[in-house]
């Protein structure tokens, strides 16, 4: 225990604390899309992210960018977003159709589908790590840990209050995740697709005599919850700056983790189980050293479930809202 | 296996059917069952043979090592993990955790206060015993997949803490665990099978073989009991069960006990063979590939899983030869498995008559989703 290490660190823990939980929150947002409509832990959602850091520093490497700042650095953010969230969303909707239509079409139980999404995870993984990386970037399965050598990044600090100082990475990263929040709340409250989510998570059956087009609307979140998962691996990969084929699994169960946290099915819960699981884990490193920082989270996870069995904000999409 | 194949569907029609053998080996009197018990036991005996390790182990891989690194923990595990899994309807994905109890706890009492074997396997039993009670009291009112994700934390837990703790040496672990003391030098057909040394992995293989076979009797006898009973009750419907006097939270706990000690025994097996463990040997890998073999066997069927975690952990071993894309292979071997037989290759009868029901205990993945063109394939399935 370390208490004087807490109170100096406090502020800078607090910024990076939110920083991670932003990109936490919006994996989560995968996770419990997919929770929400078919009841499915989607191991495989890992999976995805670590496909879209792939993605991420593919463009870095294709445009050759070997310092980027200011404006620069907000255009390249945008531009990995964009290439990562495509990759990542078609990647996630070729999924579904492979690994889960034919269950759900049989009706099988969801110990079943877990197990056919924990064999598509190891799939993923495997087709990353032994082909597909040394085929598009030419490196040996444990390479892949940015073959740039160098840093990418230009950190320069943007925010200084006296104690609080955030860089510009940081910034881009909370930013960036907050907007793209914003935007699936009014993708799911506004638009028509989005009744069609959120009337099938509260009840399929009901749902399709209304003329909701089942598929359809699984299609949809699996791409929405892809493209989330991308988003987040370009903000990852521009605050961490590498890229590795076993990436996705710890942040995987973090991520489910802090869906669990606020409350699975819950959009609002994700964002609310993000942060405070970015924050609980940076202030936990810091209180305890940084090597119990991944324990530390696990154990908020199993002390919030002792007191609140569904979550900080309670379960389902429906209800929020959101 | 070959069998299992014809089950399905429609297969009824055709007349000598393996549901038929099973209907009537269901009905078969003891004197009929002892001496197939009995064959298969001899059959068990002699697997670690060179002539079976020819087909099953060629490439040079030894055969009886791979049996019993490989295979029969796995099996033991997968026995374990079906009585929380398959019997009581429960999610655990941090089954590893109790694995990693038996280890350590033999590894330091060995190490440090030069306990026995048989000393610490008590104690590990007791203590992953422990731990099972330990991880479920708080946690075995939260339902479905709040208690897979917790458990998935309670292994990450426990692994991490191996890992960063200097007690049990960190990440490098525990080197010099003791065999398993020599009992007796007796030589039969060319094995010393109470002989435990470094070179001959087939006392090993024996040992675990005994612990199989006491464990598939404790728990073939736990579910014709109330206990068993008790499970399949709160399996099927907890809010039933609950309401019709059977105290859920208690039997819950018992499960979680008893699969944790059968866990924790394996650990123990598995220290004393390899002689040193760290905490990479716990990975989240491991108990998603033996709940993978539960479900890939026919969860709640003790034969199903058997076999289930004998392909698990033999498929990968087989296929060495493929190095790398071995995993891969895997990887889509278990998606297509479960696409194309997701009720597992060997079922229980009592399973099967639930999943044909639509939600098969733990509830079927959008069954509710699965639109109207699902209605008669989701029929045929169940039956």
């Amino acid at each position: 225990m370390a208490f004087d290490d807490f109170i100096n660190q406090f502020w800078p823990s607090t910024v990076d604390g939110l920083a991670l939980g932003a990109i936490y929150a919006l994996v989560a947002l995968g996770y419990t899309m997919v929770y929400g409509v078919l009841r499915l832990i989607n191991f495989a959602h890992a999976d995805i992210f670590m496909v879209g850091t792939f993605a991420a520093l593919w463009t870095v490497q294709t445009l050759g960018v070997n310092s980027a700042g200011g404006l620069g650095l907000i255009g390249l953010a945008v531009l990995m977003s964009v290439v990562a969230g495509l990759v990542s969303g078609g990647g996630a909707m070729l999924l579904e159709v492979l690994a889960y239509r034919p269950l759900r079409k049989k009706g099988a139980s969801r110990l079943a589908a877990l197990i056919s999404a924990i064999g598509a995870s190891i799939l993923i993984q495997q087709l990353f790590g032994t082909v597909i990386i040394r085929w598009v970037f030419g490196t040996s399965k444990e390479g892949g840990k940015l073959p740039l050598n160098e840093h990418f990044v230009d950190r320069s600090t943007v925010i200084d209050l006296g104690p609080i100082e955030v860089s510009n990475d940081k910034l881009i990263v909370f930013v960036g995740a907050v907007l793209m929040m914003v935007a699936l709340d009014q993708f799911v409250n506004r638009t028509k697709l989005g009744r069609g989510i959120r009337s099938t998570a509260q009840d399929p059956e009901t749902a399709v005599l209304m003329g909701v087009n089942i598929d359809r609307v699984v299609s949809v979140t699996f791409l929405v919850g892809g493209v989330m998962a991308g988003v987040a691996a370009a903000l990852y990969f521009l605050r961490f700056e590498q890229a590795w084929y076993l990436t996705g699994f710890l942040l995987g169960i973090k991520a489910f983790t802090a869906a669990v946290l606020g409350g699975i099915g819950n959009l609002r819960g994700a964002l609310v189980g993000g942060f405070s699981l970015g924050l609980f884990e940076m202030y936990g490193a810091s209180l305890f050293g940084s090597q119990w920082r991944d324990v530390v989270a696990f154990s908020v996870l199993i002390l919030v479930l002792m007191f609140r069995p569904t979550g900080i904000l309670g379960e389902s999409l429906q209800r929020a809202r959101a | 296996m070959n069998l299992t194949k014809k089950d399905d569907g429609g297969a009824r029609s055709a007349g000598w059917s393996f549901d038929e053998i099973r209907d009537r080996w269901a009905s078969a009197s003891g004197i009929v069952r002892w001496p197939v018990y009995l064959l298969l036991v001899v059959g068990a005996l002699f697997l670690p043979s060179e002539a079976i390790g020819s087909f099953m182990a060629p490439g040079g891989s030894d055969w009886p090592t791979m049996l019993s690194d490989q295979i029969a923990i796995y099996v033991l595990l997968a026995l374990g993990l079906n009585v929380v899994v398959g019997m009581a309807g429960l999610l655990d994905l941090g089954y590893v955790a109790f694995y990693a109890v038996g280890g350590y706890t033999i590894a330091s009492f060995s190490t440090k206060y030069g306990w026995s074997f048989w000393e610490t396997l008590v104690l590990a039993i007791l203590f992953s015993a422990l731990a099972g009670v330990i991880l479920g009291a708080p946690t075995l009112r939260l339902r479905g997949d709040y208690l897979a994700i917790v458990t998935l934390g309670f292994g990450e837990i426990v692994k991490r803490t191996a890992a960063n703790s200097s007690y049990v040496n960190g990440p490098r672990g525990i080197q010099d665990i003791p065999h398993p003391p020599t009992l007796s030098e007796f030589e039969i057909l060319g094995v010393q099978p109470l002989k435990y040394g470094l070179l001959d992995s087939r006392p090993y293989y024996y040992l675990l073989l005994l612990f199989i076979i006491v464990t598939i009797v404790f728990v073939k006898r736990m579910e014709g009991s109330r206990v068993g009973r008790a499970w399949a009750s709160i399996r099927e419907d907890e809010d039933a069960a609950e309401l019709m006097g059977v105290p859920t939270f208690k039997f819950k706990l018992a499960a979680f006990a008893i699969g944790a000690a059968i866990g924790g025994s394996g650990g123990v097996v598995f220290a004393a063979k390899q002689s040193s463990i760290n905490p990479n040997n716990f990975e989240f890998l491991v108990s998603a590939l033996i709940l993978a073999a539960v479900v890939l066997g026919g969860s709640g069927n003790i034969p199903g899983v058997i076999l289930g975690a004998f392909v698990v952990a033999w498929l990968p071993e087989r296929f060495r030869e493929l190095k790398d894309y071995r995993m891969l292979i895997f990887g889509f071997v278990l998606v297509l498995m479960m696409v194309f037989r997701p009720e597992g290759l060997w079922p229980s009868r009592r399973r099967k008559a639930e999943l044909a029901e639509g939600t098969g205990g733990m509830g079927s993945m959008g069954a509710e989703v699965a639109g109207p063109e699902s209605a008669g394939t989701s029929a045929e399935v169940g039956k």
